[in-house]
């Protein structure tokens, strides 16, 4: 799955959530599902007391969801979701495991604590299982916007409607989701923990077909005010008229021009590099690179939960606060995340990266942030004498996970660069690249945004000029 | 739970829907891995719940609840009709079923012992013995080994009067030794990639499996290929183990057949198909050596595509899709089949849960096994390279342009397996692959592999499929390209 992004300036759209259109009988806002958090606590309370373990923690997760899907110039797919699920972690002789259930009865939640133990004493004793946490400090942030959270069906069809008539006046064909949803997620443990969590999403993804050509565009944001799907809409639509009448080219190495969501889509492969277990098992391309140059100067890294385009919790899997990390600094790998037990048995500090446990990966981080640079797209165009411009990659996997080799396709908009001007679309490349060495050959960095894509979760990258780029083949399209 | 699927229906019909189905869905999983030596994942989750899909005004809705009570019951059944209203904002024309009969029923998947009742230490015990036999081989860095099972049970209840009770039982396990030295990551798996093998059945299969018999051999595997030979880069002929012709055909035959993809349903996300509706009884897709057929019925195999009824009450059927090499078959809904023609579902309609909408899934999409057994197939090929297990794969969104890498490679040469030969990739056009297929090896070589992650839709919903296949010869196939520089 592929992806790409739109810039996230302050577009100040008519999206479909700023209308305060009254929902129509039956037809609910995520914020009339929203589970109140006293409910959070009376579930924990309920584990605890019902708990036989030395120890328990209760995690407590709610979603609301809603997704309205379009295709052929009509909504054909339009559902709602809406679900609680209870995960108990309990340690039993230093041994620990996981149950979970969504039924909320005194019955079920007696049965998964005891679940839970149960699996805990089958199991041998886990090393470096540490005792749970008490009470933390953490950071706030507000992530829930009220106006994401009543969006209704009709306020998601509306904007649909006015895509839709814009493929029509165009003699195109429209397809894509606008979704809509509320999670809410409580942790808490019996040593004196709770903490509590919500936040609300927004996209707007959109494919414009026209006739065997197609455009593509998509945001995601917490706060569905910052989505214009009219704007998405026009961008994927012109892309769709300008990739007509494809030419084929060559592969070979092409200088690219990666939009935002083509470069989210090939390093969100990394992320899982700077877990400091995947160094420790030797599955991580920083094996035996930490601290030595791999990347370009201009290559710098954080993760970071705070940064106002990211979403998530202060905490991890544990509870332990998240921290701002930089895990490369000019290029060179600095640091990696730790969660609580893989920081003690390398006797280093966590950092608030964990994974819920039991696991066997680790850690992760999940808000990478990469510095930005100040080329627009349209200077990156006008400084190639000959390239590719790249809208989005699709369908992309590893096939070497040292030199951290990807394979891939682009899609929905792929367009010949020659003396700084666009030339024309070209058939869909296929690409094996190195990202370590795609990353040591950026030429050109534009503003870093949110980026959303569909082989990564959303982090705030920029678009790229990078030189040599491995086109290995070509499709028929 | 009859009962709360009767009070959604009710619901819906008194708001209005003209036509409603429901599905609740009670699941139990269970899942345990280990990586060198220490047990890692170990949950147990269940989860229940009920969903609701509705035509209303003429449009689709669809809500889903765990909220089951009768407020949360007529809730979730309302908000499905509301929905389908505001779908109708934005519709074409009214939606049409193909007509299917209603059914009475009940069906379960046949497995011999519960995994659910096999203690947990005793399955944990036989990891850690096949993790630990891994880790004898000198060089290996990382063993890992899992198992997974899931109990599904759900009740089908719709508008026209089925009432159908399914119950499956799947099973997986599989283990993974790799090896970092020098620069290098190599890993094999056993017995595939990405979790083992999987399939409709109980904890017998991960006893057939036989995990602790196997690790030595993968674990020396990873190690020599460090030794290895890279596979060189041409157009060579190219032998696939059966678990790499399974994963072939669910990429370039059992997506590009999926209806809703070639009428454009999934082009934002999954894409489209190169399979426009012309080509059906026109395209010559393979060599008159290649038969693939749909089938979900349980006389096909213990697949994660079998099942007695789809997601709509459909009936497990068996489609042809390619006979003797001629495109002969989608697969269809209700919706779709309708939309071209079809009298008939062929009836491949899943959802991955009782919150997620049914959509066109593959079943067990297989090539039918040949005549050729494959000692005598490599000893019939002079020149040629035959690869092991997956790696890496990779297709466009339109299905034509394909590369695959696996685990590992043996050069063959004068009817022999000389030499190993590490990253192994192929590349290609589909029809141009699958037309230059020569041989398929036969039913003793044969097995229904089970792919269960199979991504679609958005939401995005996982699947399990199934792919019957046996090893395969292909000529004048473009490989290496994955590593030219």
């Amino acid at each position: 799955m592929p992806a790409k992004k739109k810039p996230a300036k302050k577009a100040r759209p008519k999206a479909a959530a700023s209308r305060k259109a009254r929902p129509a009988r039956g037809a609910a806002m995520a914020s009339e599902w929203l589970v109140p958090r006293s409910e959070f606590e009376r579930i924990a309370d309920r584990v605890f007391k019902f708990s036989h373990a030395e120890e328990t923690e209760v995690t407590v997760d709610a979603t609301t969801d809603a997704l309205t899907r379009f295709a052929n110039n009509t909504i054909h797919q339009n559902v709602a979701e809406q679900g609680l699920t209870v995960s108990v972690r309990a340690v039993v002789d230093g041994r620990t495991a996981r149950a979970s259930t969504n039924k909320t009865d005194d019955e079920s939640l007696a049965r998964v604590a005891e679940a839970a133990a149960k699996l805990a004493r089958w199991q041998p004793p886990a090393e470096n299982l540490l005792p749970m946490l008490g009470k933390q400090k953490y950071t706030a942030v507000k992530r829930l916007f009220p106006a994401t959270a009543a969006a209704t069906p009709e306020d998601r069809a509306r904007a649909v409607v006015r895509v839709i008539d814009l493929a029509r006046e165009r003699n195109q064909t429209t397809a894509g989701i606008f979704t809509t949803g509320v999670t809410q997620s409580a942790l808490a443990t019996s040593r004196g923990l709770f903490t509590y969590y919500e936040q609300s999403r927004a996209e707007f993804s959109v494919t414009f077909l026209d006739g065997e050509s197609s455009g593509w565009a998509k945001a995601n944001f917490g706060d569905i005010s910052r989505i214009d799907p009219g704007a998405l809409a026009e961008t994927a639509s012109r892309k769709a008229h300008e990739s007509r009448q494809p030419r084929e080219i060559p592969a070979d190495r092409y200088t690219v021009i990666l939009e935002p969501a083509a470069v989210l889509d090939l390093v969100g492969f990394l992320f899982y590099d700077f877990s400091a277990t995947a160094v420790e098992d030797k599955r991580s391309c920083l094996t035996d690179r930490m601290g030595k140059k791999l990347f370009g100067n201009n290559i710098t890294i954080w993760d970071d939960v705070y940064d106002p385009l990211q979403t998530g919790p202060p905490f991890d899997g544990e509870g332990v606060p998240r921290q701002k990390v930089l895990l490369v600094d000019r290029g060179v790998p600095k640091s990696l995340v730790y969660a609580r037990g893989t920081a003690k048995r390398l006797n280093a500090k966590p950092t608030g990266h964990g994974l819920p446990l039991p696991n066997e990966w680790g850690e992760a981080p999940l808000n990478l942030v990469f510095a930005g640079g100040n080329t627009s797209t349209e200077k990156m165009i006008a400084s190639t004498d000959k390239g590719i411009l790249v809208t989005r990659f699709w369908y992309i996997r590893e096939v070497d996970p040292y030199q951290k080799m990807l394979t891939g396709m682009t899609r929905d908009g792929t367009f010949l660069i020659e003396k700084g001007e666009l030339a024309g679309a070209v058939k869909n490349f296929r690409f094996n690249q190195s990202i370590i060495e795609m990353l040591s050959s950026v030429d050109a960095l534009g503003p870093a945004v949110r980026a959303a894509g569909e082989e990564s979760f959303e982090m705030v990258v920029p678009a790229m000029k990078v030189l040599d780029f491995h086109f290995s083949e070509v499709t028929k399209f | 739970m009859e009962d709360w699927a009767n009070l959604a229906l009710d619901t819906a019909t008194a708001r209005g829907a003209a036509y409603a189905d429901v599905r609740v869905i009670d699941v139990r999983q269970r899942e345990l891995s280990t990586k060198n030596g220490q047990v890692g994942t170990m949950i147990e989750s269940e989860s229940l719940g009920l969903g609701v899909r509705v035509i209303a005004d003429g449009a689709w809705g669809f809500a889903s609840t765990d909220r089951l009570t009768r407020r949360g019951i007529e809730k979730c059944a309302a908000e499905a009709v509301a929905i389908a209203r505001a779908s109708a904002l934005a519709k074409r024309h009214d939606v049409v079923l193909a007509p299917e009969q209603s059914y009475v029923d009940t069906w379960q998947s046949p497995f011999i012992k519960d995994p659910f009742l096999i203690p947990v230490d005793r399955q944990i015990a036989l990891l850690l013995d096949a993790d630990g036999e891994m880790r004898k081989v000198a060089g290996v860095t990382l063993a890992e080994t899992g198992m997974v099972f899931r109990r599904r049970e759900q009740w089908f209840a719709s508008t026209i009067g089925s009432r159908i009770h399914q119950l499956k039982m799947q099973s997986g396990a599989g283990i993974v030794a790799s090896c970092f030295a020098d620069g290098e990551l190599q890993k094999r798996s056993y017995p595939n990639s990405f979790g083992g093998q999987h399939a409709l059945r109980g904890y017998e299969l991960v006893e057939e499996l036989d995990l602790v018999g196997n690790a030595r051999r993968v674990a020396e595997e990873a190690v020599a290929l460090h030794k290895a030979p890279q596979c060189p880069e041409g157009v060579r002929t190219v032998l696939l183990d059966g678990s790499q012709v399974g994963l072939q055909v669910h990429e370039s035959i059992g997506h590009p057949i999926e209806l809703d993809r070639v009428l454009g349903m999934e082009a934002n996300f999954a894409g489209t198909s190169f399979l426009t509706l012309d080509k059906l009884n026109t395209l010559r897709y393979a060599s008159e050596h290649v038969t693939v057929v749909a089938d979900a019925r349980l006389e096909h195999g213990p697949g994660l595509g079998s099942f007695g009824y789809d997601d709509e009450g459909v009936p497990a059927q068996c489609t042809h899709i390619i006979h003797q090499g001629q495109f002969t078959g989608y697969l269809t809904s209700r919706e779709t089949a309708a939309s071209i023609g079809q009298g008939r579902s062929n009836g491949t309609m899943r959802a991955e849960s009782w919150n997620r909408l049914p959509l066109i899934r593959m079943t067990n999409i297989s090539l039918l096994p040949g005549s050729w057994k494959l000692d005598d197939l490599i000893a019939d090929t002079d020149d040629g390279i035959y690869m092991e297990t997956n790696r890496s794969w990779s297709i466009d969104d339109r299905r034509y342009h394909f590369q695959f890498g696996t685990e590992i490679g043996w050069e063959i040469k004068g009817g022999k397996k000389i030499r190993m030969l590490k990253n192994p990739s192929y590349s290609g056009i589909t029809t141009e692959f699958w037309n230059s297929c020569d041989a398929v090896c036969s039913r003793e070589h044969w097995t229904l592999w089970g792919t269960p992650n199979c991504g679609k839709g958005q939401p995005m919903q996982t699947m399990g499929t199934g792919h019957g296949a046996a090893p395969a010869r292909f000529r004048n196939v473009r490989v290496g390209i994955a590593f030219s520089r």
